[in-house]
């Protein structure tokens, strides 16, 4: 079951992969040139409430807009449309997901019951500060994903200290101790610095499930 | 839906006129990869290119008064509304990067040789992105007003820091869960001219007004401003002044920097003396007394001399 969704003129598309459940529900953010899964992951099968699949803007059946503009702040909104939808969530994400997730958690931080960030495409951005000036332009490539969205948000600066500006804001003021879970192995430098910071779990994937209200699984 | 490019919305903004303010001489519209930027063009189009960039918030047609100065010089004066901006489509997403894209393909429309560019403000500072991006593509930059360095909230303590940040979060989502049905808030022409004051406070109202008639367009139950609702004074990102600053040492042409000495809610504050230890070699800074943001617009014949002379 797919759910229709509006962030500003951008049709999105929210996947209901398990509607069943007697926990707080998890949303699943994709990396850059990803989309959602089509059925629950594996790996998730732990989780004991409902569990939902984002598509972000330009990506699987969402809106491919005319002429980018991408920003990791634009796909924080498609999160939170997400979450406007479903009130309270754990957010997984995967890769550029996973800085989305951070993002969401920093913002919205009486909705996002943790965040979870995981390995994907897309994790390290494009650095912690601008490289050489560059005008960017599109590659031809098959759309969706947008050619634009595999441009721009593989070079968005992510400093260090702007990443942890969020942790610090999940961390004052979400109700959870540990409002964010770093599962990735690959730590760019956005992700060493919020590693590091006071209040981060650090965990696999099964039990940063169970910090936000999974089950152990011993096959995963 | 934005009237036609460069066209009066309505017979009424016909009436509104400004001293000294010269109609485009030619209208064009160019596509940025599928949307349509509404370019504007002063002067004699065998004449050298100038491009002329516009601040955020602001659309072309604010330069009616300074660019006929400019093209009387001998240029060719080319403007465009940003994408959400004038005459210009809205646009689903808006960035930077996009903004600088769309800044070359409107040069890319107008000329494959080197040209002055000219910028105000944020296309200011776009400009001189892609001036540093492609260097074969400028002979000369000139910057009013457009070289930030003022970091926001510059003297909180850390826990005050995160509530301003959380506040400025919370806004911008809930503005974007709204920005699907925004609208802007319709009104006469005077209130629009007043509203805009509050942001634009050394601006005349009777230039203001002449800026509703081009900037507004009139619906059954009032004048609306053109710019796409959806877009939002402020907001937050990773952006800091400071990689401007950085970058500027790197120029290839020659810079004219423009700054007035006072400060108001859109300019960037920024000084000669934190400017001096980037300028390239070839840079030459001026400060104009009693003036605020809109240099070109306060002192449009002085600021037209120094450009002209610096690029001739």
């Amino acid at each position: 079951m797919t759910i229709e969704l509006t962030h500003a003129r951008m049709r999105l598309v929210l996947h209901a992969l398990r509607q069943e459940g007697s926990g707080g529900a998890l949303l699943l953010l994709h990396g850059l040139g990803e989309r959602a899964p089509e059925s629950l992951p594996a790996g998730l099968a732990g989780w004991r409430g409902p569990v939902y699949a984002l598509d972000f803007t330009g990506h699987g059946r969402s809106t491919v807009p005319q002429g980018g503009g991408y920003t990791a702040e634009l796909l924080m909104g498609d999160a939170d449309a997400a979450l406007a939808h479903l009130g309270q969530a754990t957010v997984l994400g995967r890769g550029l997901g996973a800085y989305v997730a951070l993002l969401l958690a920093g913002a919205r931080p009486d909705r996002v019951r943790g965040a979870i960030l995981c390995d994907g495409p897309g994790l390290a951005g494009g650095g912690p500060r601008p490289g050489s000036p560059h005008v960017a332009l599109p590659p031809a490539g098959v759309v969706p994903p947008d050619p634009f969205a595999l441009l721009e948000l593989a070079r968005d600066v992510r400093p260090p200290d702007y990443a942890t500006s969020f942790v610090r804001q999940a961390n004052q003021l979400s109700r959870l101790a540990q409002p964010i879970c770093v599962c990735a192995v690959e730590r760019p430098d956005w992700l060493r610095a919020v590693a590091e910071e006071p209040g981060v779990e650090r965990a696999r994937l099964p039990e940063a499930l169970v910090l936000y209200g999974g089950e152990l699984l011993t096959d995963c | 839906m934005p009237s036609s490019p460069g066209q009066p919305a309505d017979p009424e903004a016909a009436d509104v006129s400004f001293p000294g303010a010269g109609t485009p001489d030619r209208f064009r519209s160019v596509d940025s990869f599928g949307l349509r930027l509404a370019v504007y063009e002063w002067g004699d189009p065998a004449a050298p290119v100038l491009l002329l960039a516009h601040g955020g918030f602001d659309f072309a047609r604010t330069f009616d008064v300074f660019a006929p100065l400019l093209a009387a010089g001998g240029w060719r004066v080319v403007s465009w509304d940003h994408r959400g901006h004038g005459d210009s489509a809205h646009a689903a997403l808006y960035s930077w990067e996009a903004d600088v894209r769309d800044a070359l393909r409107v040069l890319d429309s107008t000329t494959r040789e080197p040209a002055v560019f000219v910028g105000h403000s944020k296309g200011g500072a776009v400009l001189t992105q892609l001036a540093l991006s492609c260097p074969h593509r400028a002979t000369h930059l000139v910057s009013i007003d457009g070289m930030p360095s003022r970091r926001r909230h510059p003297d909180v303590a850390d826990h005050e820091r995160t509530r301003l940040l959380a506040e400025d979060l919370a806004g911008w989502l809930d503005h974007r869960r709204r920005a699907a049905t925004l609208v802007r808030k319709p009104g006469t022409l005077d209130d629009l001219a007043r509203r805009r004051g509050r942001m634009n406070p050394r601006l005349s109202h009777a230039w203001l007004r002449y800026l509703v008639g081009v900037g507004a367009r009139r619906d059954p139950d009032g004048w609306r401003w053109k710019i796409d609702p959806s877009l939002r004074f402020g907001g937050f990102g990773p952006f800091r002044p400071e990689w401007h600053l950085e970058r500027l040492p790197s120029l290839a042409m020659p810079l004219l920097g423009l700054l007035g000495a006072v400060q108001e809610p859109m300019g960037w504050d920024t000084t000669p003396g934190v400017l001096k230890p980037y300028l390239p070699p070839e840079s030459r800074i001026e400060l104009f007394g009693d003036t605020g943001h809109f240099i070109h617009i306060e002192r449009p014949d002085a600021v037209a001399k120094l450009v002209l002379e610096f690029v001739a």
